[in-house]
C-alpha cells in the first residue's frame, strides 16, 4: 500500500489506544508523517504530554483518571451538555467542561475537589429527579452510565422529590424490531442524535422542542420504523441509559462475555464483539478496534444475527450416500472419515485432479486460506477457487497487473484524509454501508465527490451530501470515461512523472501513452460515440479514491 | 401656502396606538381640501406616553402634538393644529425642547424620529454614509483602532469591547469572514433595537458595512426576530435602497470593496439571541448553544471568523468614525464609555427611550426621566438588564449606570432595559417567573438549565406554600449556585440572579401566606 493512512501508526501519545476503553472524546486525527505540537500539562498532580487539540478529558483518561461524564463518548465530538465533567483549571474562573476544553501548555487541572464534587452531585440530583427509579428491573441494570455516575458522584438523596414535573409517562416506541425507545428514561444527552449524524450520517434523529420539553424525536415525531432510520444501531450503542435498548437484551438480559469476531455479511470486514450468554449470541456490538469499521456497523452485522440460533441452521454433521437419501446425523469422526473415504475413492477411480474446493465469498480470508491448504496439501492438486473470483476476476487481474496487489491499495481509514473521492461503478451506501458512513463523514467535512454511475445513487444527493459531479454515463462506458480522463491527463502533461519513473516499465508506459494519446480516446471522440463498444470493460464495485 | 411637512411616526408602538390611521386621516383631509401639506412617516422619538406624536415643520423647529390617536384626529384637524394651535390641549411646543428629549445626548439615536427612515436624501443630509465614505479610505486596522479607542462595548448585554472583537476577526486569516447583527431583541422591557431598525435602518446597514470593510468580511446577516414584522419590512426596503445606490454590494462607491447583507428571521426562540445559538439557527439548525471556545470571532458562522454585534453596537459605529473615537469616548464614566439607550417600561409614568451617557444614577433615570410610577404608588423594585437581570431594591438605586458598578451589586446593565414595579408587586412571583421563563426558553441542551429551572419553579412554590421553607430556601440557593456555575451559557448562568436578588432583598414576599 502506498501513502495510506493508519491512525494507529503514529506513535504520538494519545494515539495508541485500548479499544475496550472509552476515552470520552475522539483522538485528534494525525497522519504518520504529520508532526504535531505536544503540550505538557498537569492533571491531579500528574504530568502528561498530549497532542495539541486533545481534550482535558481524553488527556486525563490516558493517565487512568476517569472524569465523570454522561454526554461524552469517544466516538462523538465533544458536546458539553451534561455538565458532569466540569473541572477546575488554575488561573481560570468557573468550572470549564473537560470534554470541550482543550489541553494547553502548562495547564494545571484539578478533576476532584469539594466544589466539583458538590456541583456534580447537585447536577446528578437534577437528572434523577426526572428518572424512573426502577434500576433493579431495568434492562440496562449493570450497563447504565447514569447508574454508574450516580454512584461515582455519591448521590444519596433527591431533595426535589420525585413528584415534580417529569417525563415518566412518556410512551415507549416499540415500532422497531430490533430495539425499543423508552423516552421516560432519556436524559437528553443527544448521544443518539449525534451518532445518527456524525457516525452514520443519516440525520434521522433530532431533539424536538426546547427547555424541559426537549425530547429525542425520530424524523418529525414519527415512530422509529417510519422515520429515515436505517437501523444501523449507532444510536443504541451511543445511549448511556436504557432509553435505546436492544430487544434481545430486554428479553434475555445482559451478556456474560463477548468474543471479537468478523462480520461476514459483506467484504468490508467489520469487527464485532459477539455478546454471548452461555452459547447464545444475545448481541452483536461493533468493535472499536476494528480497522474497517472503527466501532460502527450496519443493520445486518448489528442486528441480523438470528441465523446463529435459527431452527434451520445445521449444527451437527450430516451425511448421506446418495442425493435421493435423507440426511443422517453423524458424529464428527464419522463425517470426516466418510468424506475422506469418498474423496479418496473418487481420486482413485478418476485421478487426483478429479476433486477440488470452492469457498464462498462470505468466508473470511482465513477460512479460504485453510480450504486451499486442504486442497493443495491433502487433495494434491490446485483445484481451488472462491466465488469472489467470478465477479472480481477482472478487477483482481487489473489491480494485480497495474499495482502489484490484487486488492484495494488503501486502508478504509484513508478516506478520512481524502480531499477528492471518485465513486465509479459502486453504490457504497447500499452495498457497503459502514464504509459509506465513513466516506460521508469526510464529505461533510468538505471533501469533493464525483460519482460516475448510470444510476442516481444515494451519494449523488442525500442529506448533507451533494456530489460535485454526477456523470450518469451509459451502462458499459466506464472504460471509455476512464480512457478519456487518461487521454486528457497525458495530452495536457498532467501525469505524475515521478511516480511513473519510479514504478512503471518505460516501454510499457510509452506503449500505453501512444495508445491513449490517440484522438479516438479523447473526450470529444468518446462523447460522439466513436469508441468501440467491444473494448468496454465493466468496472465492478470498485471504489477509487485519491489521497490528498 | 408653502408645502408643510407633517410627521407621523411609523413605529410599532405608535402604529399599535393608531398612527397608521392617523396618517391616513391627515392625508385624506389635506388632499380633499387641496391643502399643500405632506404627511411624512418618520420614526419615533421614543416618548411613548405621547404616541402617536405628530410633528409639524415650522421655521422655528418642529412643533409636537400628542398623543393624537385615531379617536382624536378629527378634533385635531378641526382645531387646525397643523397650522399651529398653541392653545390645543395636545400642544407640546418645539419637540427638541421637550425636557425628556432635551436632557438626552442622542448620539446613536440622533436621526431616530427625525428623518424618514426610507429616504436616502434625509439620511445623507443628516451625516448618513459619511462614516462609510471615511471608512472606505481607511485601512481595516485604522477602523478597528478607532472603534477600540472609542471604548465602545457590546450593547447586547455582555459589554465585551467591540474593537477587541473586531481585532480578533481582522487578525484571523480566512478565505471568508462574516458580520452578523444580532437583532433578536428578546429581553423583556427592551425595544431600542427595534426602534433603531424601524426609524433609522440605514444607520445599521452603514455600521455593518463599516464592520465588514474593517475586518475583511464581504457578507453580512441580520438575525431578526420574527416578532418584528415592521422592522423586517423597513430593513428590507432600506437594504434595496442602499444597494441601488451602491452603498452595499460590489465595488461600494467605486472603492473596490464589497459587502452585502441579508436578513434572516428567527422562529421565536429567546435563546437564539445567545450568539452561538444564533449561529446554529443561521446555519439552518436547531437553536442550541455551542460551547466556547472556539470563539465565534475565530470560528463562527459556517466555521468562519465572524463579527457578531448587537444592533446598537453596530449603529454606533458610523458616528464614531465621523466624530472621532475621542468624541464618543468623552461620554461616560470609568470603563463604560459613550452613551446607552435606556428603555424605561413597566410601572413607570414616562415610558420611553432615554439615550444618555453612562454614569447617571438609576434613581435619576427612574424619577428625572421616568417620573416615578405610573400607578402613583411608591416604586418598590426595578429589574435592570432584561429577564436575567437582578431585581434592585430602593437601597441600590443610587448605583450609577455603569457596567462595573452594576456587576459589583450582582446586577447588570445588559441591553439597557429597565422595568419598574410598584409596591403591589409580589417578588416571589417575580422570582418564580424568572425560573419559569428559563424553563420555557432554555435551549434544553445543558442539564442545570433544562431541569434546574423547572425544579426552581417547584421549590419556590413549596416555599410559598410553607413546606419546609427553611430547607427549601437553602435548596433554592444551592440550585442557583448549580445553575450559575454549571450552565453552558448565560441563560442558565444568569437566571438565578433575579431569583437570588428577590430572595435577598424582598425576603418577606417568600413567607407562606404573604
Amino acid at each position: 500500500m502506498l501513502q495510506y493512512y493508519d491512525p494507529n501508526k503514529n506513535s504520538q501519545p494519545g494515539q495508541v489506544i485500548d479499544p475496550r476503553r472509552d476515552y470520552g472524546t475522539p483522538a485528534i486525527s494525525i497522519d504518520a508523517d504529520e508532526t504535531v505540537q505536544l503540550v505538557t500539562l498537569s492533571i491531579d498532580g500528574q504530568e502528561v504530554k498530549m497532542p495539541e487539540g486533545t481534550s482535558i478529558m481524553r488527556a486525563a483518561a490516558h493517565l487512568d483518571i476517569n472524569i465523570p461524564r454522561l454526554c461524552a463518548t469517544d466516538s462523538l465530538q465533544a458536546f458539553g451538555s451534561c455538565r458532569i465533567c466540569l473541572v477546575q483549571i488554575e488561573g481560570r474562573k468557573g468550572f470549564p467542561a473537560s470534554c470541550t476544553t482543550q489541553v494547553e501548555e502548562g495547564m494545571i487541572v484539578r478533576t476532584q475537589s469539594q466544589e466539583t464534587a458538590k456541583l456534580r452531585r447537585n447536577i446528578m440530583e437534577l437528572y434523577i429527579s426526572d428518572h424512573p427509579l426502577d434500576c433493579l428491573t431495568c434492562a440496562a441494570n449493570g450497563d447504565c452510565q447514569l447508574q454508574d455516575m450516580a454512584g461515582t458522584v455519591g448521590l444519596r438523596e433527591v431533595r426535589y422529590g420525585y413528584h415534580g414535573e417529569n417525563h415518566l409517562d412518556a410512551v415507549k416506541d416499540e415500532s422497531h424490531s430490533y430495539f425499543t425507545f423508552d423516552p421516560a428514561k432519556c436524559i437528553v444527552c443527544s448521544r443518539c442524535v449525534r451518532a445518527c449524524e456524525e457516525v452514520q450520517g443519516t440525520f434521522a434523529l433530532t431533539i424536538d422542542g426546547r427547555g424541559f420539553e426537549s425530547k429525542v424525536s425520530a424524523g418529525q415525531n414519527e415512530a422509529f420504523m417510519d422515520s429515515e432510520c436505517v437501523s444501523c444501531g449507532a444510536c443504541v450503542q451511543a445511549c448511556p441509559t436504557a432509553t435505546l435498548m436492544e430487544n434481545s437484551v430486554i428479553e434475555n438480559g445482559l451478556p456474560e462475555h463477548d468474543v471479537v469476531t468478523t462480520c461476514a455479511y459483506c467484504g468490508v470486514g467489520c469487527a464485532f464483539k459477539a455478546e454471548v450468554r452461555g452459547d447464545q449470541v444475545v448481541g452483536m456490538v461493533p468493535f472499536k478496534g476494528g480497522k474497517a469499521n472503527r466501532g460502527h456497523s450496519c443493520v445486518k452485522g448489528r442486528f441480523a444475527f438470528g441465523y446463529s440460533t435459527h431452527k434451520d441452521r445445521i449444527t451437527k454433521p450430516m451425511i448421506r450416500n446418495n442425493i435421493d437419501e435423507p440426511w443422517q446425523q453423524a458424529s464428527w469422526e464419522e463425517a470426516v472419515e466418510f468424506a475422506a473415504n469418498k474423496i479418496k475413492t473418487i481420486q482413485k477411480e478418476y485421478g487426483s485432479d478429479s476433486v477440488g474446493g470452492i469457498t464462498s465469498s462470505r468466508c473470511t480470508n482465513e477460512e479460504t486460506y485453510l480450504v486451499q491448504k486442504l486442497v493443495r496439501a491433502a487433495f494434491g492438486n490446485n483445484n481451488v477457487d472462491t466465488c469472489a473470483r467470478v465477479c472480481h476476476s477482472p478487477t483482481g487481474y487489473g489491480l494485480k497487473t497495474t499495482l502489484g496487489e490484487s486488492a484495494g491499495t488503501q486502508t478504509f481509514d484513508s478516506v478520512e484524509k481524502s480531499n477528492v473521492i471518485i465513486v465509479i461503478g459502486a453504490n457504497p451506501t447500499d452495498a457497503h454501508p459502514v464504509f459509506a458512513s465513513r466516506m460521508k463523514r469526510r464529505l461533510r467535512e468538505g471533501a469533493k465527490l464525483i460519482v460516475a454511475d448510470p444510476r442516481r445513487i444515494d451519494l449523488v444527493k442525500s442529506p448533507h451530501i451533494d456530489s460535485e459531479h454526477h456523470l450518469n454515463l451509459l451502462p458499459g462506458t466506464n472504460f471509455a470515461l476512464l480512457n478519456a480522463l487518461a487521454h486528457v491527463i497525458v495530452r495536457e502533461g498532467l501525469e505524475d512523472k515521478e511516480f511513473i519513473e519510479l514504478r512503471c516499465e518505460d516501454d510499457a508506459f510509452l506503449h500505453w501513452k501512444e495508445f491513449i494519446s490517440d484522438p479516438k480516446n479523447s473526450p470529444e471522440a468518446m462523447a460522439q460515440g466513436h469508441w468501440s463498444a467491444g473494448r468496454a470493460h465493466y468496472c465492478s464495485g470498485k471504489t477509487l479514491w485519491k489521497s490528498r | 401656502m408653502a408645502n408643510i411637512k407633517v410627521y407621523v411616526p411609523r413605529d410599532t408602538t405608535a402604529c399599535s396606538l393608531g398612527a397608521d390611521s392617523v396618517a391616513v386621516s391627515l392625508q385624506h383631509y389635506f388632499s380633499n381640501n387641496d391643502i399643500d401639506c405632506e404627511v411624512v412617516r418618520s420614526g419615533s422619538r421614543g416618548l411613548y406616553w405621547l404616541e402617536p406624536l405628530i410633528e409639524i415643520e415650522t421655521d422655528s423647529g418642529r412643533i409636537a402634538y400628542g398623543p393624537i390617536g385615531p379617536n382624536i384626529i378629527d378634533e385635531f384637524i378641526a382645531a387646525k393644529c397643523w397650522k399651529i394651535n398653541k392653545e390645543h390641549w395636545s400642544y407640546l411646543g418645539v419637540v427638541d425642547e421637550i425636557p425628556y428629549l432635551q436632557k438626552q445626548q442622542r448620539v446613536t439615536f440622533a436621526r431616530v424620529g427625525v428623518i424618514d427612515p426610507l429616504s436616502l436624501s434625509d439620511y445623507e443630509n443628516h451625516f448618513g454614509f459619511s462614516g462609510l465614505k471615511q471608512a472606505l479610505d481607511m485601512s481595516g486596522q485604522e477602523i478597528v483602532s478607532q472603534i477600540k479607542d472609542s471604548g465602545l462595548r457590546g450593547r447586547g448585554g455582555a459589554a465585551f469591547p467591540t474593537g477587541i472583537k473586531w481585532q480578533t476577526v481582522l487578525d484571523t486569516e480566512s478565505d471568508q469572514k462574516y458580520v452578523v447583527c444580532n437583532a433578536d431583541e428578546g429581553d423583556s422591557g427592551t425595544y431600542s433595537d427595534r426602534m433603531l431598525m424601524e426609524s433609522d435602518p440605514l444607520c445599521l446597514i452603514e455600521g455593518m458595512t463599516i464592520a465588514g470593510i474593517a475586518v475583511g468580511a464581504d457578507k453580512g446577516y441580520i438575525y431578526l426576530r420574527d416578532e418584528y414584522p415592521l422592522a423586517f419590512t423597513v430593513l428590507e426596503e432600506a437594504i434595496v435602497l442602499a444597494r441601488n445606490s451602491n452603498f452595499l454590494g460590489e465595488n461600494i462607491l467605486d472603492s473596490g470593496k464589497n459587502f452585502d447583507l441579508e436578513i434572516r428571521l428567527g422562529a421565536g426562540a429567546y435563546i437564539c439571541g445567545e450568539e452561538t445559538s444564533m449561529l446554529e439557527s443561521l446555519e439552518g439548525k436547531r437553536g442550541e448553544v455551542r460551547p466556547k471556545p472556539p470563539l465565534p470571532a475565530i470560528k463562527g458562522l459556517f466555521g468562519k471568523p465572524t463579527v457578531i454585534n448587537n444592533v446598537i453596537s453596530l449603529a454606533s459605529v458610523a458616528a464614531i468614525i465621523v466624530n472621532g473615537a475621542s468624541s464618543y469616548q468623552n461620554y461616560g464614566v470609568n470603563r463604560s464609555r459613550g452613551t446607552l439607550p435606556f428603555q424605561l417600561s413597566g410601572n413607570i409614568k414616562y415610558a420611553g427611550l432615554v439615550e444618555i451617557p453612562f454614569g447617571v444614577t438609576l434613581k435619576d433615570l427612574l424619577y428625572e426621566y421616568g417620573g416615578g410610577s405610573r400607578s402613583g404608588r411608591p416604586l418598590r423594585a426595578v429589574q435592570v438588564g432584561g429577564p436575567l437581570g437582578a431585581y434592585l431594591p430602593e437601597s441600590q438605586w443610587d448605583t450609577p449606570l455603569d457596567y462595573e458598578a452594576f456587576t459589583s451589586i450582582d446586577g447588570m446593565l445588559g441591553h439597557g432595559g429597565i422595568v419598574a414595579f410598584d409596591d403591589t408587586v409580589d417578588m416571589s412571583a417575580q422570582a418564580r417567573f424568572s425560573m419559569e421563563f428559563c424553563a420555557i426558553e432554555s435551549c434544553g441542551k445543558c442539564t442545570p438549565c433544562r431541569i434546574g429551572s423547572v425544579r426552581g419553579v417547584e421549590v419556590i412554590d413549596r416555599i410559598k406554600a410553607g413546606e419546609n421553607s427553611v430547607k427549601n430556601k437553602e435548596l433554592l440557593l444551592e440550585l442557583c449556585d448549580t445553575m450559575v456555575t454549571g450552565s453552558l451559557c448565560a441563560m442558565g448562568g444568569l437566571t438565578p440572579y433575579p431569583v437570588r436578588s428577590a430572595l435577598e432583598h424582598f425576603a418577606e414576599d417568600f413567607e407562606s401566606g404573604s
